[in-house]
């Protein structure tokens, strides 16, 4: 009976759609629907630890750093805490692998209490910085570490997911090191023969001790194993959905050398007219830059390239004069305009002065009216990421929005500063993962096209002048 | 100046190659001089594969290989993967007439595994089949397969003729899951028809018994080069290895989802709004008062079902959110549940589409499953976007979905097995919930009217689909409106 009196009211209730985000919720009071993601629901429940596992050089870091940047971009708010950064804040110069011997008393009261400090701070994130998942990045091998862990996240109500890497092949330890740990502040002071040869002892003091986690004696604890960079995979216990995700998501990713290719279309009729949206064909200048994008593809001579591009003509015209297969994703179709599709800005201005602004106010987060916001278009990219993830060499020949979307994930560049990255047209940019990040090499093809950005202009204000609100209007004819 | 060098011929014309938009899926695609598709045309779907795939499950008998190889077929052909399974089980029967008794398992009935093996090698020869003439992507064998023996047989025949292998394999120990099992679908087995459930029971359990000695479970170490997921307690724990390619990965990510903890799953509609009433489709208009009947039943048939633990979810347009606000639970909102985008027919009466847009109006009744609305969806798009959601409801238990028609049928068509060419035209009427309860390999469904009246939205199809018709004839089977 109480459960329908408390809810009686709510059928009454008169729904209204919010300016911003476009979404139905109830006039007045607490709303019963959930709105955490403006486009889908993400199901996390309380935050979440995940800890690393796993002897020096594994990859540790570089999952860290790659799974919190994926978890970002997917709209899960997430954050690394790195212990050596911790111990190197504590520990101003390190000397050598020493510090890291098993009886080294002084080095294991710093490490806990560094562990510490990391905790605590862990701790702050979830509940002071509205933080999900929390990445604690250690070695973690004993198995009295991890209980402490374990305790720590019981009493707070976290959920925990252990990530270990298990490597024995000496060339991939090799590599892990030549690529990252040189060139760690702990060894500016040394040369490549002696840093190796350090940070070969260093492995050495943690293997005696390294208690790996146990299919038998870790059967309740949730967990993924991953051996030999990936060739095999053991997943214990997922217990929920950003657990799920985050195993799917490690089973696709490789450490494959390899270049991503992002460019949008040739420049379009549309462009020209300075009309967004749309799906016109090249204009003559995109269509030159068609034919220059073939020839420097061609000079590439990149191995077994795959050619990605959205069902829009544009791309395709784009891609057909590259003259090798393609794929067309409807996923990389561009950011759905709704009412606004194919005005000019000044058009927006004059006919949907407030859209105009708040979209100026956010433009992350604006949804067009029946249309999309760059929110949506993450959410509706994420199998291209996946896959791009799976891939190898890739050209994906999209549009500015789209793009704007995977370079901010590959760049891990924040919701705020994304709607405004640079993706001017006839510029193509060649990503290849890097040590712990991407390198971005840009190429101008010398091919004229119209400026299609628009930045934010000063004033976002709904009661703001038509010129305020045009001021930033790139030229067009 | 010419394109890449090593292309093919088709890149000295490829400017001068002039798209056209396909009518009826809206791609645009290369149209050659002499009117002819070309040949390096471009893919219109996300490449799964490069070769086909042969998913050979394994582990004894009770272990939820024929559950696991039935669902997962019924996932592939869903997201448009071609698939078919091929259980030797049902080979033996054709050829062994009426099961006598577990004997026919013993290791040492050289009887009984010359048949077996026979049956296995016409499997397999209707695999091929599959594969190789009728343009299936993936086949799944399923059998035992517990010995080395029996899946280099396998291997060998996959690679002489260019199929990936894949393996499934299933281990369990827990007395009760195996019980569970034999009780749910063995028992209604053609095997036992003659038998009470003691007898069957009994036999069944022999017939596990014949297999254990010989059974050598895939090894981390001796079959390190395969690729595999073994699935260990019904998904307590998983290992796999060497996953080749996109299918085999869209595959584990799927296997390990899926749970066989009871539960239902309700599917239904937003009450009637106001632009049903008046015949338009699309849009985003709110409930009727029939409509906002309908929620407040809804709210109580919720209530009287006594749901443990249900979760809600809605699309995010005004309709289905109405109807949730009225259950007075929780809810979350998907976009990925918003109607099937009409494009330029948004909000018109079917016979304004068919007055402005005589020509879309008759393509879509030529092939309603694939065809797109200009500037807007097809049904085959729409299953692509809702392929998170199901997802999702594969993790999940107890859950109430609240969307819309094209959504509601594509959804119901994944837990019903229908076709892509049934699946546009499934019935979903206004104020029914279907209630969908997983039952041994297939899917219970209960359908509750929750009497509140509502127009019908069901457009059948008409018997002439051509572009020359009358509009008589294109309107024949438009339901009433205003």
């Amino acid at each position: 009976m109480t459960f329908c009196l408390l809810y009686a009211h709510s059928a009454q209730k008169e729904l209204t759609q919010t300016p911003l985000l476009k979404i139905w919720v109830p006039g007045m009071g607490s709303s019963l629907g959930q709105r955490r993601g403006s486009s889908r629901p993400q199901f996390t429940n309380c935050p979440t630890m995940i800890v690393m596992v796993g002897l020096p050089a594994r990859g540790k870091t570089y999952i860290s750093k790659k799974l919190t940047r994926y978890l970002n971009w997917i709209g899960v708010p997430t954050q690394v805490f790195n212990l050596g950064q911790y111990r190197r804040e504590v520990v101003e110069t390190y000397k050598n692998y020493e510090f890291f011997r098993p009886d080294n008393e002084e080095a294991l009261k710093i490490h806990r209490a560094c562990a510490s400090n990391a905790l605590k701070d862990i701790a702050n994130y979830f509940t002071k910085e509205q933080g999900q998942v929390a990445v604690f990045d250690a070695t973690n091998t004993t198995r009295e570490r991890r209980g402490v862990i374990i305790s720590f996240a019981k009493e707070r109500d976290y959920k925990v997911f252990f990530i270990e890497s298990v490597c024995d092949d000496p060339e991939i330890i090799e590599a892990n090191i030549m690529q990252v740990k040189l060139s760690s502040p702990d060894y500016e002071n040394y040369d490549k023969e002696a840093a190796l040869v350090d940070f070969l002892k260093r492995i050495d003091c943690y293997k005696m001790s390294y208690v790996p986690l146990d299919e038998e004696k870790d059967r309740h604890l949730s967990f993924i194993k991953i051996f030999n960079v990936g060739s095999r995979y053991l997943v214990n216990c997922v217990q929920d959905h950003i657990q799920s995700r985050i195993v799917y998501y490690l089973m696709n990713i490789h450490v494959t050398p390899r270049s991503i290719y992002l460019s949008r279309h040739g420049e379009s009729e549309l462009n020209l007219l300075g009309r967004i949206g749309g799906d016109s064909g090249l204009s003559s200048q995109g269509q030159k830059y068609a034919k220059a994008l073939a020839e420097f593809i061609r000079v590439q001579a990149i191995k077994n390239l795959k050619v990605w591009t959205s069902h829009m003509k544009r791309t395709i015209q784009t891609a057909e004069a590259l003259g090798v297969p393609y794929e067309q994703w409807k996923a990389l179709n561009e950011i759905d305009a709704g009412v606004c599709e194919e005005m000019m800005y000044e058009e927006i201005q004059a006919t949907h002065p407030e859209e105009f602004a708040l979209r100026d106010q956010d433009k992350y987060r604006y949804r067009y009216p029946k249309g999309e916001s760059y929110e949506d278009l993450v959410h509706r990219l994420e199998p291209v990421i996946m896959e791009l993830e799976r891939q190898e060499n890739v050209l994906v020949i999209c549009h500015q929005a789209v793009m704007r979307c995977l370079l901010a994930y590959f760049l891990d560049k924040s919701a705020d500063d994304l709607p405004h990255l640079k993706c001017p047209l006839h510029t193509v940019l060649k990503l290849t993962p890097l040590a712990y990040g991407c390198k971005v090499e840009s190429f101008y093809l010398n091919i004229q096209a119209v400026n299609t950005h628009r930045d934010r202009p000063t004033n976002v204000n709904i009661a703001r002048k038509t010129e305020e609100a045009l001021q930033t209007v790139p030229e067009h004819l | 100046m010419n394109a890449t060098e090593d292309s093919t011929e088709q890149s000295g014309n490829s400017l001068t190659r002039e798209l056209t938009q396909n009518p009826l899926k809206k791609i645009w695609v290369p149209s050659s001089t002499n009117g002819l598709p070309d040949r390096h045309i471009s893919q219109r779907k996300v490449c799964m594969t490069n070769c086909p795939t042969l998913i050979v499950t394994v582990g004894l008998p009770a272990r939820g290989k024929t559950y696991i190889s039935k669902k997962l077929t019924r996932y592939l052909n869903w997201i448009d993967v071609p698939t078919k399974e091929f259980n030797v089980g049902q080979y033996r029967r054709e050829c062994v007439k009426i099961y006598k008794s577990f004997e026919f398992f013993r290791p040492d009935n050289e009887e009984g595994l010359k048949i077996r093996k026979q049956c296995a090698l016409a499997a397999l020869n209707d695999v091929r089949q599959f594969l190789t003439d009728e343009g299936g992507q993936v086949a799944v064998f399923d059998a035992t397969n517990t010995t080395r023996e029996r899946r280099e047989t396998i291997l060998r025949f996959a690679e002489q003729n260019g199929f990936k292998v894949f393996f499934v394999e299933s281990v369990c120990e827990d007395p009760d899951v195996i019980a569970e099992n034999i009780v749910q679908v063995k028992l209604g087995s053609p095997d036992y028809t003659h038998c009470n459930t003691e007898e069957a029971v009994a036999d069944f359990m022999k017939r596990i018994k014949c297999y254990e000695n010989s059974y050598q479970p895939l090894d981390e170490e001796l079959d390190r080069d395969l690729s595999f997921i073994k699935i260990i307690d019904v998904g307590r724990r998983y290992l796999v290895n060497r996953v080749q390619d996109h299918i085999q990965s869209r595959i584990v990510y799927y296997l390990m989802n899926i749970h066989i903890t009871p539960r239902s799953i309700y599917l239904c509609r937003h009450g009637e709004s106001d632009l049903n009433i008046k015949g338009r489709i699309g849009g985003d208009s709110g409930l009727s008062a029939r409509g906002k009947e309908f929620a407040k039943s809804l709210g109580q048939f919720i209530q009287s079902q006594n749901i443990h633990d249900l979760k809600v979810w809605t699309s995010q347009m005004k309709r289905t959110i109405q109807t949730a606000e009225a259950v007075g639970v929780p809810y979350e909102q998907w976009k990925a549940l918003n109607e099937i985008d009409a494009g330029v027919c948004e909000e018109l009466t079917y016979e304004e589409i068919q007055q402005r847009y005589p020509l879309e109006f008759a393509l879509r009744d030529q092939d309603k499953y694939r065809y797109r609305y200009p500037k807007g969806e097809s049904y085959e798009d729409l299953v692509q976007r809702l392929e998170p959601v199901i997802m999702e409801l594969e993790r999940q238990e107890n859950v109430l979905v609240i969307c819309h028609q094209a959504v509601m049928r594509c959804l119901l068509a994944y837990f019903l097995d229908k076709t892509a060419e049934e699946l546009p035209y499934l019935k979903c009427p206004l104020h029914t919930v279907l209630k969908l309860t997983p039952m041994a390999y297939g899917c219970k469904v209960e359908s509750v009217c929750l009497n509140v009246d509502a127009v019908n939205t069901h457009r059948d199809r008409p018997s002439n689909i051509d572009v020359s018709r009358l509009p008589e004839e294109a309107l024949l089977t438009v339901p009433d409106h205003h």
